[in-house]
């Protein structure tokens, strides 16, 4: 049996919903960034997946994995700056206590 | 054969430590249960023909993103520690959604007659990907580009201590 784009599909589908679990269950808000990078890499395997079984001749695919992974970095980045600025200020960082907009 | 076997192993590898990130009390054991997770994906990468995608995965994913959380869960100690509860009270609902978007993702993906090319990519892409992202795809480079820098000095204002 060869390894064919199906293959890839179905884990890259696990792989989202996995991510999207942890997304949705966490309190902790660098947990959640973890559910995002997880379902963000998911999406990667999408493009590359598809630029290898429908369109080998072109790289877009790749292209766009290679933009993603970059913001992917600058997501992460901003997300966990935001992260220390409100631990800093609340002295928490489970999302369901963070509920006001000023102090 | 052997590429199935590869496929199967690297695909354990990249969901078992993902199950382990998303359910796992112990959040630094989740921050390094995501760093064998990333590699899988490399693997997967590698296994599509796309090295150049691999190698930056390693650098940026397992590299540079997963050391970036470890700091943060080390400067957030208040809410991180193992005798906190770390799930919500959707856990239920939660996992019905996600298992329920899996379901109707695998369907739609099995179902959908994609359009299969046979072919091969080029044996060595690493100066096509180069040489597409200095032609058709200029203008995605520069503003992702634009986009690190501004996400730089956001994340140096935002995380800077206020004197």
């Amino acid at each position: 049996m060869q390894v064919g784009l199906n293959h890839y599909l179905a884990v890259s589908a696990l792989l989202f919903g996995l991510g999207l679990y942890g997304i949705l269950t966490r309190r902790n808000a660098v947990a959640i960034l973890m559910g995002i990078e997880l379902m963000l890499n998911a999406a990667n395997i999408n493009l590359v997946a598809f630029n290898r079984y429908v369109a080998p001749g072109a790289l877009a695919g790749h292209v766009f994995a290679l933009i993603i992974i970059t913001l992917a970095a600058c997501e992460a980045a901003v997300g966990l700056a935001l992260v220390l600025a409100v631990y800093r200020n609340l002295e928490t960082i489970h999302v369901d206590e963070i509920n006001v907009m000023k102090w | 054969m052997g590429e199935l076997a590869a496929f199967i192993i690297l695909a354990i590898v990249t969901l078992l430590p993902a199950v382990v990130v998303v359910t796992s009390r112990n959040l630094v054991r989740a921050a390094m249960s995501l760093i064998p997770s990333f590699l899988g994906v490399t693997g997967l990468f590698v296994l599509l023909q796309a090295e150049f995608v691999a190698g930056i995965q390693i650098l940026i994913y397992a590299g540079a993103i997963a050391v970036l959380i470890l700091f943060v869960i080390m400067l957030t100690q208040g809410g991180t520690g193992t005798a906190l509860r770390q799930v919500n009270e959707q856990q239920l609902v939660g996992g019905l959604v996600a298992g329920a978007l899996t379901i109707a993702l695998l369907s739609l993906f099995l179902r959908t007659p994609w359009p299969l090319v046979a072919g091969t990519l080029p044996r060595s892409n690493v100066a096509a990907v180069g040489g597409a992202f200095l032609t058709n795809f200029i203008l995605a480079f520069e503003i992702s580009s634009l986009v690190l820098l501004v996400s730089l000095v956001g994340a140096l204002v935002i995380a800077r201590r206020e004197q």
